[in-house]
Formats: C-alpha cells, structure tokens, sequence
C-alpha cells in the first residue's frame, strides 16, 4: 500500500494559503494567478458592471490579504475568497440599485406564472449555431434579466458551484430561501433560453 | 395525483436527485406522463448544461495590470515596519 505517500487532493493549495498566513507573498501571489479571472467572472456576474467588478476584484484580493488570519481553513480557500467578493459585490449592487427588491428573508412563492411558460424543445446543439462570442453574449444577457437576488443566487449555486448551505451562509439568508430562488432563477433563464433555442416550427403549446 | 404545480415546486430536488424513491417514483410517473413537465425538465437540464460549460473570460490586461499594482503597493506597506 502507497497510502502514506499519496498526496491528498487539495494540498497544493494548503500549503499554498499556510505560505501566505506565514509571510510568503509568492504565495499569496500564486493564490491570486489562481483565481483573479474566477473572482473577475463572479463580479461581473453578480455587479453587471465593468467598473464595480474591478473595484470589487480589487478590494476582494486587498481584503483576503489583509485579513489572511482570519480564514481558518474549514473552508476552501476558494469559498472564502468568494464571500469576500460576494460581499463587497452586494455592498456596490445595493449602492446603484435605485428599486426596492425583494427583501433579502423572504422566501419566493412559485406564482401563477408556471402555468403559462414557453415551451418547447431545443435545437440539437444550440451553441454550434453561434460564434463563440455571441454564445456569451446570449448566455450573458439571460442572467443579465434575472432580479439581483435571483441572479446572485444562480451565480453562487450552478456557476461558483457552492452549496446551498454555502450559499445561505454567504449572502445571510436562510436555506429555504435559497432554494426557493434558485428555482426561480432557474426556470426564468430556462424560458429565456427557449425563447432563443427552441427548435422552429415545433411548439409543444398543442398539448396544453 | 401530482399535479404540474406541485412538480415545478420540486423541480430541484428532482432533479438534483435529493428525494426518497417513493416520492421520486410519483414525480417520474408524472414526468413520463406529461410532456409539459417533460420538457421542461429536460430544457431545464440543458439550461444548466450550458452555464456549466462556460469558462472564466480572460481578464483584460488593463484590469489585471491594475489589480497587481493595488497588491503590490499593499504588499509592499506590509513589508515596511519590518524593514
Ligand atoms: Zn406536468
């Protein structure tokens, strides 16, 4: 057995953040090449705004250095850093933001809008359709709609890939709202998407 | 009898897999049975298919420049006291 020697997945990186606690900005500085496009892509996402994704890059990274000894490793270094960045993300969302949206507890009741929804099956392969930019741009402009607290929601759950209870955590709200938006979140880009890709010609509407 | 409402308020859970089999059964009889839900689910899984696919853009090079320099002097005032 080779147990003894094999290196767990993940240690790369301890040993990275543990360099970093200890002094070593080479080590917070490979931390940085690790996940600066990550934390790019979640401002972006959550702000949709070029100007506050870079101040919230900045200050996410300026504050995860500056307060290095806080994380205590019983999270990944990663999802930390995301809490971070979430934050100082919400903090500039709330500052533009000019409506009141749906206050931040309040767990989203599926209306009478999933009875009427547009549906239809999807082209094969929609994304052979399009250029690798307008790709984007489609998938961009469909979270693009979302509300805030549904979008942030999406972007936390089924692109940083955190868990629910992570995500709960992350933005100080419960689980069952959590859970409640995703779903919200998710059907409304689904249709969105439909509306894009659905196969011409074929509607499913006959069914009704 | 399940009805589409009661699904697509449990569309996550299903499709994350995080029921008992007894109710999955319930929800897979209407999904076979109805080709709304049918197809939503499916367009549903394909919505999440194609945001899982998408890669991190590149920084552009102005962004990144001026992230390192915010590090760099960071780092560089931390380095001070000791100097
Ligand atoms: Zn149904």
């Amino acid at each position: 057995m080779t147990s003894t020697t094999s290196v767990p997945a993940g240690f790369d990186e301890s040993a990275l953040v543990t360099q970093a606690k200890a002094g070593d900005q080479n080590a917070f500085a490979e931390l940085v090449n690790r996940y600066e496009r990550k934390i790019y892509r979640l401002a972006k996402n959550i702000t949709r705004n070029d100007e506050d994704a870079e101040d919230v890059l900045q200050d996410a990274f300026l504050k995860a250095y500056t307060h290095l000894d806080n994380f205590k490793g019983d999270s990944k270094f990663y999802t930390w850093l995301v809490r971070i960045a979430v934050n100082e993300a919400l903090m500039r969302l709330r500052k533009r933001k000019t409506d009141r949206s749906v206050p931040l507890d309040e767990p989203v009741e599926l209306g009478e809008e999933t009875v009427q929804r547009e549906i239809a099956v999807w082209e094969d392969n929609p994304e052979q359709q399009y250029s690798q930019e307008e790709w984007r741009r489609i998938l961009d402009e469909a979270v693009d709609s979302l509300k805030p607290d549904f979008r942030t929601v999406f972007v936390l759950r089924d692109i940083e890939e955190l868990s629910t209870e992570e995500t709960a955590e992350t933005l100080g709200i419960s689980v069952p709202a959590v859970k409640s938006r995703l779903l919200r979140a998710r059907l409304a880009l689904r249709e969105t998407l439909t509306r894009q890709f659905k196969r011409k010609g074929e509607n499913l509407l006959g069914y009704l | 009898m399940v009805t589409c409402k009661q699904f697509l308020q449990e569309l996550n859970a299903y499709l994350e897999d995080t029921v008992d089999p007894e109710t999955k059964k319930h929800w897979q009889e209407h999904v076979d049975a109805c080709p709304n839900c049918f197809v939503i689910v499916d367009t549903t899984k394909k919505t999440l298919q194609v945001y899982k696919g998408v890669e991190p853009q590149t920084l552009p090079e102005d962004v990144r420049s001026r992230l390192w320099q915010a590090l760099e002097k960071k780092m560089a005032a931390k380095k001070q006291p000791q100097a």
